[in-house]
């Protein structure tokens, strides 16, 4: 019997869930609403000097890099399932559609963050 | 050979109860790729040097900004009780001491988890600001 490599999609789909219940409000308020506009938090929370030193020291690199790709495969899996349920292309076409951005999504994240160095 | 049968099938299908239902949930995918991106966009910008950083910190104190992450929490909040409400399908039977662990109490334990572990997050977030 051939292999499906489906597992290893639920697998970044289950992680990236858990991920954003776990996170994903905290992180929408601080990023999105609280931080940009002052409330609660100091708005030097994001500037740039704050920002690109998360961003240069490797645990603050592996956490951008955890919720950019997860939250990325954890969408392309219901989007992926949701359009073909809806039967609005091939199969094949949907899992390269949105399989495919996760991994561009992914791809490019790692780049960013490698030529931001260290 | 006969032709096989094939019921006629809604083509809104998806917009309609009990399904949509399900199309609502599948859709908090669209927001947390939607978050995803957003944050892309500011780590490309970060990498791009300060001025398009400001670009982008200037973005997220606007309206627009305003209106689409507060969808996107919206959307977060929906899904981490959908998250937690089909956990117990998902699972193995949970038996603790011989007993039986009703569905109801693993989706409540894991929604109040997340409301923890989000608080903690944020409580973090401001102490290291303050």
């Amino acid at each position: 019997m051939k292999r499906s490599i489906a597992p290893i999609f639920w697998l970044m789909f289950g992680a990236g869930g858990m991920l954003a219940a776990l996170f994903g409000p905290a992180l929408v308020i601080m990023t999105g609403l609280a931080a940009p506009f002052g409330v609660g938090f100091s708005p030097n929370l994001i500037d740039y000097s704050h920002a690109i030193a998360f961003a240069r020291h490797p645990l603050g690199k592996l956490v951008l890099l955890a919720i950019i790709a997860l939250f990325a495969w954890h969408g392309a899996e219901r989007i992926y399932l949701t359009l073909k349920d809806m039967h609005l292309g091939s199969r094949l076409t949907l899992a390269w559609l949105s399989y495919g951005s996760a991994g561009a999504v992914t791809v490019a994240t790692t780049a960013t963050l490698l030529a931001i160095g260290f | 050979m006969r032709p096989p049968y094939l019921r006629a099938i809604d083509p809104h299908w998806w917009a309609k109860p009990p399904y949509l239902a399900y199309t609502l949930r599948e859709a908090t995918g669209i927001a947390i790729v939607a978050y995803a991106l957003v944050l892309l966009i500011g780590v490309i910008c970060l990498a791009l040097g300060e001025n398009a950083y400001e670009g982008w910190l200037g973005f997220l104190a606007s309206r627009w900004s305003l209106a689409l992450h507060a969808m996107i929490l919206i959307a977060m909040v929906f899904h981490v009780w959908t998250w937690f409400a089909i956990m117990p399908k998902t699972m193995p039977r949970l038996i603790i001491g011989g007993y039986y662990v009703e569905p109801r109490l693993i989706t409540a334990a894991g929604i109040m988890v997340a409301a923890l572990t989000s608080l903690l997050l944020l409580l973090i977030a401001l102490m290291i600001s303050q």
